[in-house]
């Protein structure tokens, strides 16, 4: 072996991997070949160890028309000649690292994902997870975060209309920042990014070449890291506004005729996004390296290749067409230049002027090798599992209004107004369902249809169970689209989590896309694109197992859209599912936002019925379409109690009720609460999953239980909307006011640094 | 009523104005690239928002130099109406067509939220059909959009009955709670002294229809078509 420990770690591939370099090579591979090599083996790009299990996702459906790691983001059509698509992706070490520009960045990346395909960007959404805020550097990151995200997305004009954030000592030092975008493309205008067409040229527009970014994917996204400092000259620095220039450059050209593709330059640069396009080519490519415009003297060809300087694009043009392509971007005063050409060898030849300084098979590249890591269940988890809810005692009934206060400003239930107000989540007119309900909703100009957009995740929940984690997740994504009155059409995944050689974490990493699989299967939704994120640890400790799910749906008449809010004065109230979790064998208090903050217990298990959940689901859809339905809420963090307070906040309306002690007023299933014994804080407070609190006009209650008849969903009346209290039978008395400034206030307090 | 639509290289309300001006209201719009530099045919100017050079050194400050702008200032002497939104009127401040500048918010701090404007003047073109005194619900989008003036040129501004909107609350009261971002006398939206030039931060094209939460927005374009109506008669 003729490199050292350390050059190897630089690129951060093992010992046995460059062996199996030097195998397949039949030599030592050169510097550049090296660096080449690290990045596209690097687990960011060659997905070592996610791979095989990624093949457990349903991908297919009838609306689904590219599938993951066909392209750089999946595409459903939604009818009308219109196509949807979308991606998720994270910058969790880069924000670690620099939390202004990673997360800047992140975006820029996301949205190129989109329009490089030849579809408009619509919508951003992005999920956050922080150490708690009571650290000042977790404010630092947190504040980093979403300035970046702003200040990127805001200046592209594209809506950043959804979010969620989740607050864990887990994540002290290594935030994740999962951003998502979508777009919208007009059937056969969509782009490959492909190499081919024989003599074609490649073309590079956008930024000059700098030295930021370089061992981006391989040393920053692959590996955990310990010193953040000293990484810092690794993340790139965005800019907007050229982005922005280059959507509508991009787009203009995807109408033309003149190019065979297009592919963004993001982790590993210049490297990967030539060595892929040539890849689907199925062709090979030759460029050379003083030909890339650089914003810096003496750059490398290893420095070239490995750049991720941002804002640029690799558009593969037909011969002929360069000059009218290149007049193209001068109209938008964008700089490009043709910077190599596609060849018929298969081969990747890069070069410096006249010197080759690589020359490797394409095929090579791009086959990393897989890893199959034994996965064992913890046994640190059982004991976790094992909890008995008698070992906590229940809430007296006076404890429970100030309990609900204090979940209503928990920072993880807690109003995030503070947060997307500095997002535009407006720009586009298309915004009907603003950021702060279940799920957003745009529509769609020129049809009566309307798309939801959720984002959700449960960490705590996937840290009990890493299954019924990854099954809850996608439950609820889904079940919050239905409740805005969207059918779910499909998801992209981001998949947060540690260092998979480990054995546990591999264990947590497979069971959860074992859950998403099996809730996608059940739900008939399918996994169209994704991202996967591993090594986010900091000294040692990995971080939950955190899948994000990010939903599209589908509402076909945008105007019976639904929200949250409560809305007028006698309405009467029901739950949708069960009061308690099917069987009453589980106490919904495991992985309670409840358990972690009152008791601070970190325990138990989650519990969920796919079947249930699915016809739950069908319900309340089919209510919401023949439109008797006036608001339906997700019930999720903090539990019935909390879903109440929140519709209740949101229509500024009061509510008065019963905790329902014994059957069910309507519908059929009667059951009976109090198996468990009659528990005050896990009828409140518990996370029984699959149910959704709804609103309608009394006169509408017997149309709602022969829906829940037809369904078999039990169907519970909770009381009425109206005064200006929230009143649930002797246990909670609050002024709305109240409830309200707890909301409101209880995550914007902990924000600033006063 | 055909309305010309500016088009900086990083704008990006452009797009909205359109689908308000052409696809709601039903007027003819037309977009104007930036290198322009000869205008005809147009009845009303629209300076739309979003970040006409990325905004980096100061909002404006560079689109004030674009070709445009010199046809820009000549279509306002001819009596020309103009209306500048959010980065359009960040534009016409810095090109001298309006007193004053924006500057960042006082909390620091980029705001996507709506809020209520008072109507203060009911005379011009853009506010006729408006009472004075009547609230009209529309969004902010911005970061620096905290009006400011030296003393004199706010006297000046109240006493010619320049200020159109305020910030207020649903009530109508002017106080700082309103206040989204720190203007002086909260100040939302101003006029040149001839009258035919308005600049205001909200943005009235993302207010036109009930599915996106207010149609109060188009108030204040029938008031531009009305008075174009009248002028033509």
């Amino acid at each position: 072996m003729s490199v050292t420990k350390e050059a190897l770690d630089k690129v951060a591939l093992s010992k046995e991997e460059y062996n199996l370099i030097i195998q397949r090579l039949g030599r030592d591979p050169t510097e550049v070949e090296l660096g080449v090599f690290g990045s596209l083996w690097s687990e960011h790009c060659g997905y070592k160890h996610s791979k095989p299990l990624l093949k457990l996702l349903p991908s297919k459906g009838k609306h689904v028309i590219v599938k993951p790691g066909e392209e750089n983001a999946g595409v459903v059509d939604i009818g009308d000649g219109l196509l949807v698509v979308m991606k998720m992706e994270s910058h969790n070490h880069p924000s670690a690292v620099e939390p202004h520009q990673g997360a800047a960045t992140g975006i820029g990346g996301i949205v190129r994902d989109i329009f490089t395909m030849g579809a408009r960007p619509i919508a951003l959404l992005n999920s956050l997870r922080f150490g708690p805020l009571s650290e000042v550097h977790n404010r630092y990151l947190c504040n980093g975060v979403i300035a970046g995200i702003a200040a990127y997305g805001n200046c592209l004009g594209i809506p950043n209309i959804g979010g969620e954030l989740f607050f864990s000592d887990c994540y002290s030092f290594n935030p994740l920042v999962n951003v998502l975008c979508l777009g919208i493309a007009e059937e056969g205008e969509l782009v490959k990014a492909k190499a081919g067409g024989g003599d074609s040229l490649l073309m590079l527009v956008g930024a000059d070449t700098g030295r930021d970014g370089i061992y981006g994917a391989s040393g920053l996204a692959s590996r955990a890291f310990g010193d953040e400092q000293e990484l810092r000259p690794t993340v790139q620095v965005g800019n907007p506004f050229l982005e922005k220039l280059l959507i509508e450059a991009c787009l203009e050209l995807a109408r033309t005729d003149w190019i065979v593709g297009m592919q963004d330059l993001g982790a590993a640069g210049l490297t990967s996004a030539v060595i892929e396009s040539a890849a689907k080519g199925g062709c090979g490519v030759e460029i050379d390296v003083l030909r890339v415009a650089r914003r810096e003297e003496s750059m490398t060809p290893y420095e070239v290749m490995l750049s991720e300087s941002q804002e640029r694009m690799l558009v593969i043009v037909k011969k002929g067409c360069e000059a009218k392509v290149k007049s193209l971007f001068d109209h938008w005063g964008i700089s490009s230049g043709i910077i190599g050409r596609v060849s018929d060898d298969g081969l990747a030849v890069i070069k410096e002027g006249e010197r080759t300084v690589a020359e490797v098979p394409v095929s090579l590249l791009i086959s990393p090798p897989f890893y199959r890591p034994r996965a064992k269940k913890p046994s640190w988890l059982t004991e976790l599992q094992s909890f008995d809810v008698s070992t906590v005692p229940d809430l007296k009934p006076r404890q429970c209004s100030s309990v609900l206060l204090r979940l209503l400003a928990s920072p993880n239930i807690a109003s995030k107004e503070v947060v997307y107000r500095q997002y535009d989540h407006q720009v586009m007119d298309n915004s009907v369902v603003l950021p702060g309900s279940d799920a957003a909703v745009l529509r769609i100009k020129g049809t009566r249809k309307g798309l939801s957009l959720t984002i959700d995740g449960n960490d705590r929940y996937c840290y009990l169970d890493p299954f019924l984690g990854g099954v809850i997740g996608v439950a609820e994504a889904a079940r919050n689209l239905v409740c805005s009155g969207a059918e779910p059409l499909a998801i992209t995944d981001c998949l947060n989590f540690g260092d998979p050689q480990k054995k546990d974490v591999y264990y947590q990493l497979k069971e959860s896309i074992k859950g998403i699989a099996r809730a996608c299967q059940e739900l008939q939704v399918p996994v169209i694109s994704g991202n996967v994120s591993l090594y986010n640890e900091t000294r040692g400790e990995a971080i939950y197992p955190s899948p994000i799910i990010g939903m599209v749906g589908l509402l076909d008449n945008v105007g019976t859209h639904c929200t949250m809010a409560f809305r007028d004065e006698g309405d009467f109230v029901f739950l949708l599912g069960g009061l308690l979790s099917p069987g009453d064998d589980k106490d919904g208090l495991g992985g309670s936002e409840y358990l972690e903050l009152i008791h601070n217990l970190i325990k138990g298990e989650p519990s969920v019925d796919l079947s249930l959940e699915r016809r739950v689901q069908r319900c309340c859809l089919e209510a919401i379409r023949v439109g008797i339905i006036k608001s339906a809420h997700d019930c999720s963090d903090g539990g019935l109690a909390v879903a109440i307070a929140e519709s209740c906040i949101t229509g500024n309306i009061g509510f008065r009720g019963e905790i329902p002690s014994h059957t069910v007023e309507l519908g059929v299933d009667n059951q009976r609460v109090p198996s468990l014994g009659f528990r005050l804080d896990v009828v409140l407070f518990g996370e029984h999953q699959s149910r959704i609190v709804v609103s309608l006009n009394h006169g509408s209650a017997i149309k709602l239980s022969n829906i829940a008849r037809k369904w078999q969903v039990p169907l519970t009346f909770l009381g009425e909307i109206g005064g200006r209290h929230l009143v649930i039978d002797n246990y909670i008395n609050l002024p709305l006011a109240k409830i309200k400034k707890a909301w409101c206030k209880g995550f914007s307090h902990n924000l600033t640094d006063s | 009523m055909k309305f010309g639509i500016v088009v900086f290289p990083g704008t990006w309300s452009d797009r909205d104005c359109h689908y308000a001006l052409h696809h709601i209201l039903g007027w003819e719009a037309e977009y104007i690239w930036h290198k322009e530099t000869k205008l005809s045919g147009f009845d009303c100017l629209v300076l739309p928002g979003g970040f006409s050079y990325g905004d980096y050194l100061r909002p404006g400050a560079i689109a004030r130099f674009s070709p445009v702008m010199s046809a820009v200032k000549q279509f306002t002497c001819g009596g020309g109406l103009v209306i500048g939104i959010c980065n359009g009127f960040q534009i016409l401040c810095e090109a001298g067509l309006l007193p004053g500048v924006l500057l960042p918010s006082s909390h620091l701090q980029y705001r996507c939220q709506w809020v209520n404007l008072r109507v203060e003047n009911n005379n011009s073109p853009f506010t006729s059909r408006c009472q004075k005194g009547q609230i009209l619900k529309i969004p902010i989008s911005h970061y620096e959009g905290n009006y400011y003036a030296d003393e004199t040129t706010l006297q000046e501004l109240e006493a010619n009955n320049q200020v159109v909107f305020r910030y207020a609350t649903a009530s109508g009261r002017i106080i700082s709670a309103a206040n989204p971002n720190g203007s002086l006398h909260n100040i939302a939206g101003i006029i040149n002294r001839e009258g035919n030039v308005l600049g205001l931060m909200p943005h009235p094209e993302r207010a036109c229809e009930s599915l996106l939460g207010s149609t109060d927005g188009n108030i204040i374009w029938e008031s531009i078509n009305e008075r174009y109506q009248r002028g033509s008669r």
